[in-house]
């Protein structure tokens, strides 16, 4: 990277300032609605006999369990609007500026999907009967097989709430598989050390021992370490590719094949599906059984708590063992051909209400729609661009390569941590920190399609500036943001959890 | 850096350490393991009464950077756990080999000691 040419970066780049909103009344932080308001509002009887012991309207419940009035914050329309755009200018999202935090693909969530998640038409009750929804149904049928067609696999269920929820359905159905071909006794998930950790956790959540798989030189799946792991009691391997070092597992059909031939399962990780839209496809590499990270892949919010959506693609062979009820069309069988719901055969049964968070899903379904499948090519092909640029234009040193949609550079003598907390300063989001730990104080990148080469220009003068600053500077950041250094410490050791236990020290110690 | 390693206890690989007196073995984490957990906000430690076998899992410790397991030097009986932990997790930081101990076992056979680490040998392990 030292030879690295300035002159094309965009002149913009190096006079961003940043300084984050800071609201602060009464010594503290925009207050909460609660702390700003707390009025007595009388709660008596319609009758509007307050107070006397008739005061609880008639309730049947007795009266030690019944109250006259209640404290709410009591604020005007313009104070609430101030309090909500207080905080929102507060915070830092993908809509302040760029969000390159590495395996969680932090792309821009077009606004379109949520015009058309608020359809009053997508508003359907669950319950409602088959025959009156069949636009719905319609929609998950082709949402199931555009998912299918995408990942290469033969069957879809929607219905998992996260991408970890859907690791966990894919190898419950895994487990099922097993069970029913009378191959009960495997009890073991081989996993790279590399993976993400709700691979381990979901592995031994779904009742396996979990085999840590060490990564080879070059940072990939080491072969002989696979062969000398696997046996007649591996239930599943799990991988994502590219793997967390933004590589591509070129040995991946020896690897299905060292898999297969021992009876056991391939996992797909959809985390890192953005790298290879259009171009390769999970269920041709050999996987079996995968899950999709809606909100990473194709743009539906993240987390953060949900609604979200995992779904999960299967081979033909573990299609009977899905969660309850999926979608198909009824055909010509039918007098009114349509769709409709069904149970597979041999379902592990549900794993969520109804079809999923539908609402996520038609986000979903509405991004893949709008951008077809030219768009998902070339927004897969415009992430690998992007990570290969930024790489480029940074002067921190990135050990693995080639990579494709994210990259992982090393802070080498500084502490990752605290490059992050500086990044702030230069109102970017940093990179995922000190993971994956193959890499010394890792800065795990991922810029993602939506950004433009100047916003990239800036994102690499903000690690280059924090490059040359010093470990007192780093320590001390960040200095522009609403707030300051966490103490991480305190607020583990001492968590509080609800807005009252903001009291004085004397009554909240407890 | 330089760790204390007091050389009248003994130590397991995964950084426990074991301090016998008369039967009973009181049980915490090095002052490496300390150093390199960082400030430890969280410790789980098993009931009272509860029985141990040796190099088995008897409790968690949790700090800022990792969660880890922690593992019984010795087989026998759990007769006293520090709760003083519970809220003060910081002990384990502040006085590992004193006042951040963890538990005390009733050993069912303090012979098994002897197949851990001396002091100087967990020395080298960390060096």
């Amino acid at each position: 990277m030292s030879d690295r040419d300035e002159s094309d970066a965009d002149p913009r780049a190096e006079q961003v300032r940043y300084d984050q909103a800071r609201y602060v009344e009464n010594g503290q932080y925009e207050p909460l609605l609660s702390e700003k308001d707390q009025t007595r509002v009388e709660i008596g009887a319609s009758d509007g006999d307050d107070g006397d012991d008739s005061a609880d309207g008639g309730s049947p419940l007795p009266d030690d369990l019944t109250r006259d009035s209640l404290e709410l914050p009591e604020l005007s329309e313009p104070e609430l609007a101030r309090h909500y755009t207080r905080l929102s200018q507060m915070i830092y999202g993908i809509d302040s500026g760029p969000y390159p935090l590495g395996s969680c693909t932090m792309k821009y969530n077009p606004k379109f999907t949520e015009d058309v998640a608020a359809l009053p038409k997508v508003a359907v009750h669950p319950d409602r009967s088959e025959r009156s929804v069949q636009g719905t149904l319609e929609l998950m049928y082709r949402l199931q097989d555009y998912l299918g067609r995408i990942g290469g696999m033969d069957a879809v269920t929607l219905q998992p709430p996260a991408g970890a929820a859907g690791e966990f359905v894919g190898i419950r159905v895994a487990a099922a598989y097993h069970e029913h071909e009378g191959e009960g006794h495997r009890d073991e998930v081989i996993i790279p050390e590399s993976a993400h950790g709700t691979n381990f956790a979901s592995a031994a959540l779904g009742g396996y021992e979990v085999v840590s798989l060490p990564s080879d030189e070059g940072g990939r799946v080491d072969l002989e370490a696979l062969e000398a792991a696997l046996s007649e009691n591996t239930a599943a391997l799990m991988l994502t590719n590219p793997n967390t070092l933004g590589l591509f597992e070129r040995d991946i059909e020896e690897i299905a094949e060292m898999v297969h031939d021992v009876g056991g399962l391939l996992y797909y990780d959809g985390a890192n599906l953005n790298a290879l839209l259009g171009r390769a496809r999970p269920g041709d590499m050999g996987f079996d059984v995968m899950h999709y990270n809606v909100h990473k892949t194709f743009a539906t919010p993240h987390g953060g708590g949900g609604p979200g959506a995992g779904p999960v693609g299967v081979v033909d062979e573990l299609a009977p063992f899905l969660p309850a009820p999926r979608v198909r069309s009824n055909g010509e069988s039918k007098s009114e051909p349509g769709y409709e719901l069904f149970d597979p055969e041999h379902t592990i049964g549900k794993v969520h209400g109804y079809q999923g968070n539908w609402l996520v899903l038609v986000k979903a379904f509405a991004y893949i729609a709008r951008l077809g499948d030219e768009g998902l090519a070339d927004a897969s092909a415009t992430a690998v661009l992007n990570a290969n640029y930024l790489a480029s234009r940074i002067g921190y040193e990135v050990p693995y390569e080639p990579f494709h949609h994210e990259f992982v550079a090393s802070a080498g003598d500084q502490d990752a941590a605290d490059v992050a907390k500086r990044m702030l300063d230069y109102g970017v989001h940093p990179p995922t920190t000190k993971w994956p730990e193959i890499v010394p104080e890792a800065l795990m990148t991922e810029p993602t399609e939506v950004e433009g080469k100047g916003t990239l220009d800036r994102l690499a003068a903000a690690f280059n500036a924090v490059a040359a600053e010093d470990d007192e500077t780093l320590e001390s950041a960040p200095e522009r943001t609403t707030a300051r250094r966490i103490d991480q410490t305190s607020a583990a050791r001492s968590p509080r959890l609800s807005w009252q236990a903001l009291e004085p020290e004397s009554e909240s110690d407890e | 850096m330089s760790f204390e390693i007091p050389d009248d206890r003994r130590y397991l690989e995964s950084h426990e350490w074991a301090l016998e007196d008369d039967g009973t073995v009181r049980v915490g984490i090095s002052d490496f393991a300390q150093d390199e957990l960082g400030d430890v906000v969280f410790v789980e430690l098993p009931d009272e009464g509860d029985a141990l076998n040796q190099e088995e899992e008897f409790g968690v410790v949790e700090s800022i950077k990792a969660v880890s397991d922690l593992y019984a030097p010795v087989s026998g009986e759990v007769t006293a756990v520090n709760a003083d932990l519970f809220d003060a997790p910081e002990l384990v930081n502040d006085d590992p080999f004193g006042d951040g101990w963890m538990l005390e076992i009733d050993a069912d056979d303090a012979s098994e000691l002897e197949a851990l680490l001396t002091a100087a040998e967990y020395e080298e392990q960390i060096a």
